[in-house]
């Protein structure tokens, strides 16, 4: 006599009671008929068979499918509408040895999180997407998915999805596919038994995929949704073998996976107290440190061209001030000028906290062409300081109750050999002019912010020079 | 389920148990079921579903109903091992 063995049965994998609301903690909390049952049973099954239980991290995502986390006994994140790539991704790299596992519908997947998806997928990251497409959104009752087919109606395509208006179905895996860094993507089917077992075929490989270490995998699974769909279960069944799969081509769209290689280890971030040698941010940083027994309140408007470096400027003047013991703030302002546009940066320096980094009455203005002369004249603060780029000021601009010094800073540079370092000499030239700083704090802070060992030199030459064109104080042109 | 019964008949090849309870009466199973073994009863179970039945019914245990259902426990599929 034979003996009966189970060889089918709830797969360990999920909770004996499923702990939600209600009474009916023995069954799911889908519709008759629904996909997401069975793409569950797949991925329970497929995850006891390879035996990875104790290592699965899920992502559990906005839908239909939010309560994953009610069936499946395994490490769980519930994320935001669509973001379960993203946070698939900070799983995995804090997490190498985790298998993580977004799971996601069409609504979040393709619609609101088609961002994540594409980019998770294009660097490659070594997750599993398991993506239920059932062509429309489920939970909310109805309304049209990127994914919902041509001529569908649906609560917001009243008289049926029309391409001018609402755009083709979008195929998320063909997409994915164009891309160079997936492993494998592949769509599978639950329109009978013959498809459901080949997407269990798929789950599996796919997190064979992730085990290996061999990059992104995903399956996108066509999945009936009765109840949306106003159809019995088996023909809403019929309708994912007839009609989704006739819009939605099922197999593999990509399959690396014999020649991919294993994907290095994710570089750890460094820690934190190696930041400041890392991004040379040590330099400097046994400048003296001076009491400031004096007031120090310097407001600085930078303006001038894009490129002639008016953000370099202020920012050197903003990390010198901080070597010295200074509080400081540097808040650059440019529009799209990498060249020849207005740029300009504000810069304050003061003794006692920086309340604003935004700078409306400067009591320095360096202007280092004519528009920005014209611009901000008008509000610097009476007795301020103004630095104007050229050999005089122009009449209309002048102004009796500031000390205005016109300098043609870049001709100075030129004649040290680059135009480049203008912004240098004028940097000189107001140091010179107010004490504010000493020179050798500027010299500190210079290969911080000027990453290029070969300018350091001429810079500190160019800022030498400023500061030795102010003794005597220039005299004003009118 | 009737576990003597199983035990009591010789021939059969499989056997497949469903929890009534469970079962939400979608129909899959008996779409799925080659051997016609399966139907919805005309019984209601607690939820208000018609849940599938095998009335007891042994069949060839191939699982297929199995894939088919939704719900992660409703059936369980026995196979006669020599």
């Amino acid at each position: 006599m034979s003996e009966l063995k189970c060889i089918h049965g709830k797969a360990d994998c999920f909770y004996e009671h499923y702990e939600r609301k209600g009474e009916a903690q023995h069954q799911t909390h889908y519709c008759p008929g629904c996909g997401h049952g069975i793409a569950h049973k797949l991925l329970a099954e497929s995850i006891d068979e390879l035996g990875i239980r104790d290592r699965v991290i899920l992502v559990s995502p906005v839908g239909c499918s939010v309560f994953l986390y009610y069936y499946f006994d395994v490490g769980n994140v519930q994320v935001a509408h669509g973001r379960a790539p993203a946070v698939a991704t900070a799983l995995k790299r804090a997490h190498p040895e985790a298998i993580v596992i977004s799971y996601q519908g069409d609504g979040d997947l393709a619609a609101i999180g088609s961002a994540e998806i594409l980019h998770a997928a294009n660097r490659g990251e070594n997750y599993t997407s398991i993506f239920i497409n059932n062509a429309i959104y489920g939970m909310t009752g109805g309304q049209m998915a990127p994914t919902t087919l041509m001529g569908n109606r649906t609560t917001t395509t009243p008289f049926g999805r029309n391409v001018f208006n609402d755009g083709y179905p979008l195929h998320v895996s063909e997409v994915i596919a164009t891309l160079e860094a997936p492993t494998y993507v592949e769509r599978a089917a639950l329109g009978n038994t013959k498809q459901i077992l080949q997407a269990k075929k798929a789950i599996k490989k796919a997190l064979e995929t992730q085990m290996k270490g061999l990059g992104f995998s995903m399956v996108e699974i066509l999945s009936p949704c009765p109840t949306i769909w106003k159809m019995d279960p088996v023909d809403a069944q019929k309708h994912v073998r007839e009609g989704l799969a006739a819009v939605y081509p099922l197999g593999a769209k990509r399959d690396r996976t014999k020649e991919a290689e294993p994907r290095p280890a994710h570089i750890p971030a460094p820690a934190l107290e190696e930041l400041p040698r890392i991004l040379k941010l040590d330099k400097g940083s046994d400048a003296a440190m001076p009491a400031h027994h004096e007031t120090v309140d310097f407001r600085v408007k930078v303006a001038g061209f894009g490129g002639q470096g008016v953000l370099l400027l202020g920012q050197l003047l903003a990390e010198a001030g901080m070597d010295y013991g200074l509080e400081v703030s540097w808040l650059p302002s440019y529009g799209p000028e990498m060249r020849s546009g207005t740029s300009n940066c504000h810069v304050r320096l003061s003794n006692k906290p920086v309340d604003s980094p935004f700078v409306s009455s400067p009591n320095v203005l360096i202007a280092l062409n004519e528009p920005s002369l014209r611009k901000f004249i008008s509000t610097v603060e009476p007795g301020g300081l103004v630095f104007y780029n050229g050999t005089a000021i122009p009449a209309d601009c002048v102004r009796a109750d500031l000390r205005m010094h016109p300098i043609p800073f870049f001709a100075v540079a030129d004649e040290l050999g680059s135009t480049k370092v203008g912004n240098i000499v004028v940097l000189g030239a107001l140091l010179s002019a107010t004490g504010v700083l000493p020179l050798e704090v500027v010299d500190h802070a210079l290969p911080r912010v000027v990453k290029a060992e070969k300018w350091i030199e001429i810079d500190r030459q160019a800022l030498r020079r400023g500061a030795s064109l102010l003794c005597p104080e220039v005299p004003v042109h009118v | 389920m009737p576990a003597c019964a199983i035990e009591e008949a010789i021939d059969i090849k499989g056997y497949v148990e469903i929890d009534p309870e469970e079962c939400k009466g979608c129909g899959l199973c008996v779409a799925a079921c080659v051997q016609k073994v399966l139907s919805l009863s005309p019984q209601l179970n607690r939820y208000g579903y018609h849940p599938a039945t095998n009335e007891e019914k042994p069949c060839n245990g191939c699982g297929l109903c199995f894939y088919a259902c939704p719900e992660p426990g409703a059936i369980r599929v026995f196979k006669a091992i020599d």
